[in-house]
């Protein structure tokens, strides 16, 4: 298995969808910069983390997965459901990238120049959320942690 | 000739520039999202610095370098709570079967909460 890129996903989604995205992820940039000049860097800072499009992301993935099962006569709710589930259960995975992203940032952007810190910054992220996804989806957690089929936050697709 | 630094410093072109480029950043990773299988790696692009990226860049260039890494060690605390906010939206999701935007929207105030804390606790 492990990875797969399906270009035709992309058909799938219709135009107002990209435009919901767009401007959620644009109008929350805007209102981070608004907080951190009128709060200071310190409050400001935390919503360089704010889950910017995850309510829209969400909401999306469980209205295409409805359409599916819709095609093929079936309710599609509790399907829906559970991927936008799996995909939360993602980004929760994904926060240990993020988190390292923004150590790296911390740390080097007074040491290092900004491209380097950035360039630095995105590598921590893509490495530590990939490694954590791919802990998480090894024999050896899985055995160490027994029961895993308990864990619904974090049960496979 | 109008430098970056310059457009950047006027409120209605620095308001743009973040709406603009945030909006891009932001939709390149839903991209990724889009694309990739499993959901559960897809997920993974839920959680990009996307905000990040945008709003590190024009604090380095409105404040410097230093400014953006007091922003940045309040990003990891921001970061944590989101970890807490997408665990306990995915176990929500999965478990008692909740819509997917009430469960996620509705779970925004313990990012705030979560986040204010820990910047809280730390500072203390």
């Amino acid at each position: 298995m492990i990875v797969q890129v399906k270009l035709e996903s992309l058909k799938g989604i219709a135009l107002h969808e990209w435009v919901v995205r767009f401007v959620f992820g644009g109008a929350v940039c805007v209102i981070a910069g608004l907080i951190a000049k009128r709060f200071g860097p310190e409050i400001g800072g935390l919503f360089l983390a704010f889950p910017a499009i995850f309510p829209a992301g969400a909401s999306m993935v469980e209205a295409h997965e409805k359409k599916h099962k819709a095609q093929v006569g079936l309710d599609g709710s509790n399907r829906g459901r559970t991927v936008a589930g799996l995909d939360a259960a993602g980004a929760a995975l994904g926060c240990f990238g993020l988190a390292g992203f923004a150590a790296a940032c911390w740390i080097c952007l007074p040491r290092l120049g900004t491209a380097v810190t950035f360039a630095l910054a995105s590598l921590v992220w893509v490495a530590l959320s990939i490694s954590v996804w791919l802990l998480r989806k090894s024999r050896i957690l899985r055995h160490m942690r027994g029961r895993s089929t308990r864990l619904h936050a974090f049960r496979n697709p | 000739m109008i430098s970056a630094g310059g457009v950047l410093s006027s409120t209605a072109g620095e308001l743009i520039a973040r709406f603009v480029v945030g909006g891009a950043i932001v939709s390149f990773f839903a991209v990724m999202a889009e694309v990739c299988r499993p959901k559960s790696f897809a997920g993974l692009f839920g959680a990009a610095p996307s905000v990040a990226l945008t709003t590190l860049g024009i604090a380095i260039v409105q404040h410097g370098k230093d400014y953006a890494a007091v922003e940045s060690r309040s990003m990891v605390y921001g970061a944590i709570a989101f970890f807490l906010y997408a665990a306990v939206a995915s176990w929500i999701l999965m478990r008692h079967k909740a819509r997917a935007l009430t469960a996620t929207a509705g779970l925004l105030p313990l990012w705030l909460g979560a986040s204010l804390a820990l910047l809280f606790l730390t500072s203390r």
